[in-house]
């Protein structure tokens, strides 16, 4: 193993780092805004303000793009970018590329949200993007490979931490999934509309083979990546095993590759294909827990820092939903259960305790660990920090219960016949009985919404503070040599 | 060309892949537990994250106010 003495931020490009660190920050409020308001839509239908542009069909693709490519896309090129530089104790081999990702990567967001608007989507889930976009996304993410397979291979420590694994295999799987997911025919050269090259099941398959995978490798692996360096960092100790971090990351990105079908029990897709998909996704809880335990077991000896440290407590707390969440998933991929939790709210509850829970506490807690540091200085306030926390923790709890009450009641309304075999409920009284669940879940994301602004306040407040201090720092010297 | 034909029939396939994905994932672990003095090297990686801490980093939960 190679010792490298730390030779301060010339020897990085950390640039890049701050620039993808404070968009994530904006589009986190902005993303969850999104969220707030299509909640409170479904609650209170008035704020439609029957207008299209308003409409819940539109925003829902903005939120999400918003907080998934936007938020979790931005934290994770800038934690990337951070980790694989301080751990190969080298440079990004190019600065020119890093800001092309950026820039690429922020336009991608902005003309997504806005082609949602326009009421233009390919009806794909979390790949609404049509494919002029489609295409922008391709480069940059091309780039992105290049410019993070280029600096691991130039590296100076031999060995490629574990972190790094985590994010190289979900830069290549997006690759793929992008790619072949969004095949489609353009109608004409100059229109924004398109076909895909999928039809009927296969299209689904397809889809759902994305819309999973996205789940795990750019909302689960990457965010481990994540969780490798930062949680032992925080705790000031190393992680708690290195060798179940090498079968969990082996036996994680295998298994996740094929349990997409399970989305589709129940359907035409052929019986065989969704079992083999659940038989899958019962096995993934292994590796899953296996990770789980291997972060919080870092804190084994320093439980302490969950009294004292808040910072790790949005850690600890992220790796707490994340077992929650990968318990909950296997368990709805049963085709029993399925039957009664598919097209529920239960799915939105259960997504949104790992997007939540699992990707927004632990960016948060790798957040606030890393911005201090870019601009070498201290948070702002830790108050702050520990309003942030209660508020996100109250929040994501009122929203997942919400959610679970709301589906259970729904899928048992659906499926409910009276005793002459005809259904009991009409549809529309299932939607009457949602209202208060509705209520509760746009109260949970108020919360949540509230303290990611706190969050960007601070952080604001905390890179103000940094730049007022390094002012001061030269100014001094600057003094020091001109009485020498 | 004709023994291509085999991998044609998921009741071969199917348990092929079955040991092929066992075997790898077997040989994972004994790659990973099999051998004390790798499991040492192995295990000497965790201090990767640490190694060009600044000496004098700061503290970066402490309130200014």
């Amino acid at each position: 193993m190679a010792v490298t003495t730390y030779s301060g931020a010339e020897q990085y490009n950390f640039d890049i780092v701050k620039k993808f660190a404070v968009m994530s920050l904006v589009w986190a409020v902005v993303g969850m805004f999104a969220g707030v308001y299509i909640a409170s839509e479904l609650a209170w239908p008035f704020l439609n303000f029957d207008s299209p542009y308003f409409s819940f069909g539109r925003f829902r693709p903005v939120h999400t793009s918003a907080v998934i490519f936007g938020f979790g896309g931005s934290a994770l090129f800038a934690t990337s970018y951070y980790v694989v530089q301080r751990t190969c104790q080298t440079r990004l081999i190019s600065d020119g590329m890093a800001s092309f990702t950026f820039w690429g990567w922020q336009t991608v967001i902005v003309t997504a949200a806005l082609s949602y608007v326009m009421g233009y989507s390919q009806g794909r889930e979390y790949a609404e993007m049509e494919w002029p976009i489609d295409i922008l996304i391709e480069v940059v993410w091309v780039t992105y490979l290049i410019l993070f397979v280029g600096t691991i291979m130039r590296r100076k420590q031999p060995h490629i931490y574990v972190a790094n694994w985590f994010y190289l295999s979900f830069i290549l799987a997006t690759a793929l999934l992008h790619t072949f997911n969004n095949l489609a025919m353009p109608v004409d050269l100059f229109s924004m509309k398109s076909y895909s090259l999928f039809s009927g099941t296969q299209d689904a398959m397809t889809q759902w083979w994305y819309g999973h995978n996205a789940v795990g490798f750019f909302l689960t692996a990457a965010f481990l990546g994540m969780m490798y360096y930062f949680v032992p960092k925080q705790a000031g100790r190393p992680i708690y095993s290195y060798r179940l971090s090498i079968v969990h990351f082996w036996a994680l990105s295998f298994m996740y590759m094929w349990v997409g079908a399970h989305h589709l029990h129940w359907t035409a897709l052929p019986d065989w294909t969704s079992s083999l998909a659940a038989a899958f996704s019962i096995l993934l809880l292994m590796p899953s827990w296996g990770g789980m335990i291997n972060g919080i077991m870092t804190l084994s000896g320093a439980w302490d820092k969950l009294r004292t440290d808040p910072v790790m407590r949005f850690m600890i707390v992220a790796l707490s939903f994340y077992g929650m969440s990968t318990f909950e998933g296997p368990m709805m991929s049963l085709k029993e259960v399925n039957a009664l939790s598919h097209y529920t709210d239960w799915t939105v509850g259960h997504v949104h305790s790992g997007a939540l829970g699992w990707v927004a506490m632990i960016s948060f807690g790798s957040l606030y660990h890393m911005m201090p540091k870019l601009w070498d200085t201290k948070i702002y306030s830790r108050k702050l920090v520990e309003w942030h926390f209660w508020l996100a923790t109250i929040g994501i709890v009122l929203y997942i219960v919400a959610m679970w009450i709301s589906g259970i009641t729904q899928g048992l309304m659906w499926r409910a016949f009276d005793e002459f075999g005809n259904l009991q409920y009409s549809f529309v009284e299932s939607v009457a009985a949602m209202m208060p669940f509705y209520a509760m879940r746009a109260i949970g994301g108020m919360f949540f919404l509230t303290g990611a602004a706190m969050m960007a306040f601070n952080m604001f407040m905390t890179i103000r503070q940094g730049k007022r201090e390094s002012a001061a720092l030269e100014a001094k010297l600057a003094a020091k040599m001109a009485h020498a | 060309m004709e023994w291509l034909m085999w991998f044609s029939k998921p009741e071969n396939t199917k348990p092929l892949a079955l040991i092929i994905f066992f075997v790898t994932f077997v040989g994972i672990l004994i790659y990973v537990y099999g051998s004390k003095k790798r499991g040492k090297q192995l295990e000497s990686y965790r201090d990767i994250p640490f190694l060009d801490d600044q000496p004098g980093d700061k503290d970066d939960t402490k309130d200014k106010q």
